[in-house]
Parts: C-alpha cells; structure tokens; sequence
C-alpha cells in the first residue's frame, strides 16, 4: 500500500488556471452556497481550536442574535434595508464604472437634511407633508453631495474615487458641527432623540409595525432600481458608458450629462438612506448614522453584480453576519475580534467563490522522462 | 555559407487553453541560415507556438529538441540560455531609456559594460542603423523594431523569432528589415518569421510552415510554392483572391473637404490643409504609415473631433460646424467604422441586441423610458442573417465574438442606417481572408448603391485593387491623389515616405489635387 502512494522519484503535479464557459444559473449558485457552507465549517474549525467551544451552540446563538423575539426580527430587518437601500443607490454608480465611494458622506448629509426638517418644522408641520419635504431634502443634499464630484469629473476629469472619499471627511464634520448646534440637553455633546414626545417626523408605524413603511420604501426603491438598470433608456447608457465610454462619445451620446445625472441618482437615493437611518431608525444624528454601512454596500453592489434582487440577498447576509457576531461576542465573553475574524472568513470564501465561478483548477501529471529533460 | 543543421525540432507540440486547443501536434524543423516562414490566418495559433519556444507558455503535450537533444523551456531565461530570442508584435521597451540602456536590461552586470561596442560591432555586420544614445520615446516605429532586434542579438540569440515584425512597417522600411534578415541568414543565424502576408513569405523565406486553426498543415520549400497554394493550405479550401472593382457611373461629389486643419490630443496640427472630395459611388483609399492623421481625419469626419479651420461640404452645405443633430436632420448619414472596433463603436460586454441599438435607441417610441429589446433582438436577426454573423444567440455579449463576426454586426448596424457617406479604419484588421472577401463585397455593394466610400487602409495591394483612388498623406498633408488602377506600388510607398510629393509637380493655377471640377462649393462662399 504505502510503496503505491509513495510519489514515484521526479514525477510532479503542474497546477493549472483555466478560464471556464459561462455556468449554468443552478451551477453557479451551487457553488456560491457551497462556499456559505466551506465558510461555516472553517469558522467552527477556528472557534473549536481558539476557544474549545462547540460550533453549532456558537452558531445557534448568533442566529438568536439576529432573530430572536420580534424586536430583534425587525431590528435586523430594519439595519439590511437602510444597508440594501445605500447599495440601490451605489449600483448605477459603479456599473457606469463611476467610483463612487462617498456613499457614506451622502448618507450623512442626507441625515442632517432629515434632522434639520425635524427639528425646524418637526411640529409645524402635519406627518405626511413633513414626510414629503424630508424625503425631498435629504434626496437633494445627497443628490448635492454626489453631484459635486462628478461635476470635477465632468469638467477636469479630477478622480472620483479619491474625491468621493475625501467628501465623506467634510461630511463627518459638518455632521459634527450639527451635533454641536443641536446639542441636546446642554454639555451632552450629542443630539438626543429628536421630539421624543411628538414624535414629529418620526417614521410613523404602519400596521402596528414600527418599520414597516421602511420596508415599503426601500422594497418599492430596489423594484424600481432593477426596471430603471435592465429596462430604461438611461440605464441602458449607464451600461454603455460604463462598458466603453469611447462607443458613448461615439453613437453620440453626452457622456457628461449621463455622468451627472447618474451622480444625482446615486446621491439622491444614498441621502434618501439617511432620511431612512434618522427619521425611520435612530431618531437622532450623529457622525455614527452611517456606521460605515456606505462602505459595506460597495461589497453588496459588487456582489450581487449590481442585480437589484441579488442585492437583499447579500444586504441581509451582512446585517445577519453583524448582528450574530455581535451576539456570540456577549453570550460566550468573546471579544469582538473572534466575531470580525468570522466575518471576515465567511466574506473571504463567499466572494472568493467567484473566482470558481469564472476559473477552474486542474492538475496535470509531468512523467519522470519530462523531468529528467529539465 | 550558412550551415543548415538543425536548430530546433518540435514534435507534436499541443496547448490547450481550457476547451480551446490552441496548438495540436505542431511538428516544426528550425535550420540554422535558413528563414521559416510561419503562416496563417490569425488565431491560427501561430504565436502561441512560438510563445512556447520563448518560454512564455509551457506546451500541454509533445516534446521540444535543441540541436538534437531535447529540452524543457520553463522560462524566458531557459530559452534566453538556449540563444532564443523573440521580437514581440508589441515592442517590449522602456520608453525613457536610451538604445543603449534598454540593451544593457537583463544583461548581467559586467556583460553590459562596453555594450556600445557591441552594438557598433552588429550594427556594422548586418547593416542596422541605430543610435545608442537615442531615447526610445523620440524612435519611430521602424527604428523600435530595429532595436528589438539589434537588443536580441546583443543577448546573443541564434534563433530570432519574429512576429508579424512587417505589419507596422513601409514598403520601403520592409525592404530595409528582409535586407537584413538576408545578412543574419547569411551569417549562419537561424530565423523565423511569423506572418499572414503572401507575398512576403515568398520573398524572403527558405521554407513554410502553415497552421490552420491551431493544426499543423505541412512545411512547403518556398520555391515550390505560389500565392494560391499557400493560400490553399491556409484557408483549407479554393480560394478567389481577386477583389472586384465594380464601376460605377460618375456621379456629383458628395462629401468635399476643402483647406482641412484638425489638431490631435497633444494639440499639434494632426491634419493640415487637405483638400479631397469623395463622390456617390466611389471608393477613395488613404494611405500613410501609422500616426500621418488618418485617425483625427476619421473621427472629424464623424464629428467626434472638433476642426480647426477649413469646410466640410455635404451636397450644398458646409456640416464642418453643425451639430450631429442638425446634419442628420438634413437627411445626411454618416458611418464610421473605427480601427478599434471593440474600444469605439461596440460596448464588447453587451449583447448583440444591444450593440444593434446604440444608434437608434433614442428614436425608436421617442417619448417611452425603455430600451425597445424586441426591435433591437428583430434587427439583430436580421443582421445575423444576412451577413452570416456566428454566435449562438442575439444575447451573446459581443467580446465573445471572433474578430470577423464582430466587424460583421458593427458594419451591419452601419449599413442599417441608410449611410450616404461611409468612413471606414483597417477593416478588414485581425480579420482572416474569408471575413476580409466578404467585407470587401458588402463595401462593393454599398458603392454601387452610391454611398462614397473612405477606405482607410494598410495592405497597398487591397487598396490598389478595390479603391477607385488612392490619396496618400504624409505628417498630414496630401503627398498626391492617384488612380488607383494605374499606380504602382514603388510610387505611392515613395508618397509615404514624403519622397515624393505630386502635388508640387501637378498642381497648377487651374487644376489643384483633391478640388473637384464640378464641385458644388460656388467660388464666391470659398
């Protein structure tokens, strides 16, 4: 037995990349689901090795964190549509091949927008105009906040990705400054909760259920946000231009303006996020509204290959990962580095998964009589 | 007196790139003092092979010898130890670097101490000219190419390897390159050269080997063998390598350009004063070595580059300055098909049905939001067609597409917009000889329906045979407008050049090259 595994002397393996024809639909998502489970096994591995705790309790609890009891449900139903709609807004961005890594500038501004309505017209105003004239500013500041870099783009071809990126620096202070305006009782240094007891612009609960009209809003958002990519004119010259902008300039399409245009939309839809995260979440503004979720969307856009159903799957995957991480952290006193290294693990394969998706690995023997030529 | 031994033997050399067999039991004899010509259609798997022997890529199956024993090429350092060299298509110099010190790279340290001499002492023997303290950014095409070469044999290669070195070259700079070629041959080196051009496999090779889609056909004595028969094993079937020139009434000039100026991206004067007009019915070909200003006169013409000064008259009407919508609203089209048809007129990762739209999107259902597929899928089948485009749906993106089905859907959609005036860049480029015929024959078609034709090309041959006339550019301006049945090959290479410049010896107060007798711009609004 042994002297039959025993390699043979100067006999190898070569290792080999090749590019796969395109996979059928059932096929790739079986790979992408094997991945989700290969993610699973490595992660009961490392906390078996780590912390001598049986994976499947871990496991359980961080799906208790995520959905046990109601309010949990909903929280975490809650945190993947404010995540699902900042994704909404990214994806005609990026598949214009326009690096619009400011979503969470955007989403802060369009926050500040939202708590300003509230506080200034909070009680003036009756719920459903104040709703429409919230909706309306933190679309425009958004819209604002997006359309300043690609009106650069557009006119000096300055770096989106750069510039994006340095917007959200000047968000997160001027959130700042806001926070110290409104600061709320004296010497808090934050805002509170905005009209705690009229509730006025406060998402109002639909059904009995306090998150239900988010819900609506953003589902409505991601149905519309699919049509406008795959069926309309101008998601069509999104497509184009992101492809090869030369072909734009060629057929005669203004490439300048779809560029701006596509930048208010993904503002627009980013600052809506933000009306969503004060006026429907929190209740309140601080620099922390966006918690880095205008980032964590990129991942979702790129995922879902910027597929507007794709993107709820992946949103809740995130949020779902977040929320249970955080719940194995205080039920099994670990610290918050074992969840983010699971974290990190499971995106590590699910995303590497679409490198098996495009390539596969096949080995080839080199007999002995190659070798010996070497 | 070369020697004529063997320098390197293949036997049934195979590479697989996933399902596509790239190279199937290749069997190839290289002789030192002999040249080999290696022939095929592109994507024959001409380059893959050779790639093997440099190193690049490591053979599936078969065995390589060198000099009789045989050898595992692993890297480009194992065939730089076996004296094999390689000049890529694509030159593979450090612009910001002088001749000298792009030889002295990947020399080991001492070996580049008194490379000038080296250089001097090859440059002497087989009759380069080059400058070793000249920068790579200030050469042009040729004189790269000759640096490549001189660079390899400074590494000491035996074995040169030359792919398509021709095909950015003048007549008269290849002259120049088979010159040499002959006096490295003479001196013993072993050499291969890869190529499609018929003619040039006959002038200066010893031998053919000829690959048709990635097979190994068999290894012809050069002299045995002509045009046709190469052609034949090329192509696998009888070929007619005549192109009509179907003859069309005279009618009045359609488009006329008069004192054109256009600047190129750097701002430098890419188009100076030309003169040229194009009538319905006629197939005007330029010609010029790389970078004379066909690319900024093209996309001029197509509107996608603003003018300096000068008119472009359509009919009556000067269109230099109106925008795309004005000139279609005066019924007049324009096609272009660019050079680069992946990177400007095809979005390559969207479907043939929406490749087919990007012209007409817009006006179909003028007032709906959405992209009218159904239209879009209609026309592409139609296209499919009639022009014997091959892919498995309307939905397959159009990189996947072989070079020839790609130019067939672009021209397609071209066509179907009812041009009057078609501008055409290097269209049959990168495509075999079955797709270069048949967009000959739909351009044909196109002429005898009146449309005037720009035909912007590379093989003097072709345009000498399918053009009406040929005008030939230099640095921009206008060296002269011939006769296309009537000039010769000699002639328009010397305009080329800048050797010779007809418009100096013809042009006189009455008759000027390139203005129209019966030109429809009235003299008082010039």
């Amino acid at each position: 037995m042994s002297t039959e595994k025993k390699k043979k002397s100067g006999e190898s393996w070569q290792m080999h990349i090749v590019k796969r024809e395109m996979l059928s639909r059932p096929r790739a998502w079986g790979i992408r689901l094997a991945a989700i489970a290969i993610a699973l096994v490595l992660c009961a591995l490392l906390i078996y090795s780590i912390t001598k705790l049986n994976p499947v309790k871990v496991y359980v609890s961080m799906f208790k964190g995520a959905f046990r009891g109601s309010l949990r449900t909903w929280n975490t139903i809650r945190d993947t549509m404010v995540l699902l709609c900042i994704s909404l807004g990214l994806a005609p961005a990026f598949k214009m091949k326009f690096w619009n890594i400011g979503a969470e500038g955007q989403v802060l501004v369009g926050g500040i927008a939202t708590a300003a309505c509230m506080i200034y017209l909070g009680n003036q105003l009756p719920l459903p105009l104040l709703l429409v004239v919230m909706f309306v500013a933190s679309c425009l500041a958004g819209a604002v906040w997006g359309l300043i870099p690609a009106l650069f783009k557009a006119k000096w071809n300055t770096n989106e990705t750069l510039f994006t990126l340095m917007m959200n620096y000047i968000a997160i202070q001027l959130t700042a400054y806001f926070v110290a305006l409104w600061e709320n009782p004296y010497g808090s240094n934050s805002v509170g909760l905005i009209n705690p007891d009229t509730h006025g612009g406060w998402f109002p609960p639909l059904f009995g259920m306090d998150y239900l009209l988010n819900v609506i809003l953003v589902l409505a958002l991601t149905v519309g946000m699919y049509f406008y990519l795959r069926n309309s004119k101008q998601g069509y010259e999104i497509a184009v231009v992101g492809d090869s902008e030369n072909t734009a300039r060629y057929v005669g399409m203004n490439v300048k303006r779809i560029i701006l245009r596509t930048m208010i939309i993904s503002g627009a839809i980013c600052g809506l996020a933000g009306c969503i995260a004060v006026a429907g979440t929190s209740h309140t503004i601080s620099t922390e509204i966006g918690g880095g979720r205008g980032f964590t969307a990129i991942i979702v856009a790129w995922m879902s290959k910027f597929n507007a159903f794709g993107m709820i799957a992946y949103s809740f995957l995130l949020v779902f990962l977040e929320k249970g991480a955080m719940q194995i952290a205080s039920d099994f006193g670990l610290n918050n580095e074992t969840s983010e290294i699971m974290k990190g693990i499971i995106l590590f394969v699910v995303l590497g998964s679409e490198f098996f998706l495009n390539y596969k690995i096949s080995f080839r023997k080199i007999s002995a009589k190659e070798e010996k030529n070497a | 007196m070369g020697q004529t031994s063997s320098a390197i033997e293949l036997r049934n050399v195979t590479k697989t790139f996933g399902s596509v067999v790239a190279n199937k039991n290749i069997c190839l004899d290289i002789r030192y003092g002999e040249v080999l010509a290696l022939l095929g259609e592109n994507g024959s798997g001409k380059t893959t092979l050779m790639n093997m022997l440099s190193g690049i890529y490591y053979p599936d199956g078969g065995q390589i010898y060198y000099r009789g024993e045989p050898v595992d090429i692993r890297s480009p350092k194992d065939a730089h130890a076996l004296r094999i060299g390689m000049i890529h298509q694509h030159f593979k110099l450090v612009d910001l670097f002088t001749a000298a010190e792009n030889i002295r790279l990947g020399m080991p340290g001492s070996a580049g101490k008194n490379v000038a001499a080296q250089i001097k002492e090859i440059c002497d023997r087989y009759g380069f000219e080059i400058d070793p303290d000249q920068k790579v950014y200030n050469m042009n095409v040729s004189q790269k190419q000759t640096l490549e070469i001189v660079k390899v044999l400074c590494h000491g290669a035996d074995v040169l390897i030359l792919d398509e070195p021709t095909a950015v070259l003048t007549l008269q700079e290849t002259q120049k390159l088979f010159r040499v070629i002959k006096a490295m041959k003479e001196d013993g080196k072993a050499i291969v050269i890869i190529t499609h051009k018929l003619n040039e496999v006959l002038e200066v090779s010893d031998r053919v080997s000829i690959l048709r889609r990635g097979e190994y056909i068999g290894t012809v004595e050069t002299k045995d063998a002509t045009e046709l028969s190469l052609t034949e094993m090329m192509v696998g079937q009888k070929v007619d390598l005549n192109i009509d020139r179907p003859l069309v009434e005279k009618k009045k000039p359609l488009l006329e350009i008069r004192d054109l100026t256009i600047r190129d991206d750097e701002g430098n004067v890419a188009i100076d004063g030309v003169n040229f007009y194009i009538r319905g019915g006629e197939m005007l070909g330029v010609a010029g070595i790389a970078g004379c200003g066909q690319k900024e006169l093209c996309e001029a013409i197509a509107g996608l580059r603003p003018i300096e000064s000068g008119m472009m008259v359509h009919g009556d009407e000067d269109i230099s300055r109106m925008s795309p919508k004005e000139i279609s609203a005066r019924g007049i089209s324009m096609s272009f098909i660019p050079e680069d048809r992946l990177g400007m007129g095809l979005a390559p990762s969207l479907s043939i049905t929406d490749n087919v739209l990007l012209k007409s999107y817009k006006e179909s259902e003028r007032h709906s939001p959405f992209v009218d597929r159904k239209r879009g899928r209609e026309e592409a089948n139609v296209i499919i067609d009639e022009l014997g485009v091959i892919t498995p749906s309307t939905e397959t993106p159009v990189r996947r597409l072989s070079g020839g089905n790609v130019q067939k859907v672009l021209l397609g959609r071209e066509i179907k917009t009812n041009p009057n005036v078609i501008v055409t860049a290097y269209p049959v480029r990168g495509l075999d000889i079955n797709s270069s015929y048949l967009i000959y024959k739909i351009l044909n078609e196109q002429k005898m329906s009146g449309v005037g034709i720009l035909f912007i090309g590379e093989d003097l041959d072709v345009m000498m045979a399918l053009c009406d006339k040929i005008m030939v550019l230099f640095h921009g301006k206008v060296m002269g407008i011939v006769n296309a049945a009537t000039a010769t090959k000699e002639q328009l290479g010397l305009m080329m050049t800048g050797s010779l410049d007809l418009t100096q010896i013809k042009d006189t107060e009455s008759k000027k090259t390139g203005i129209a007798q019966d030109s429809n711009i009235k003299e008082e609004t010039v």
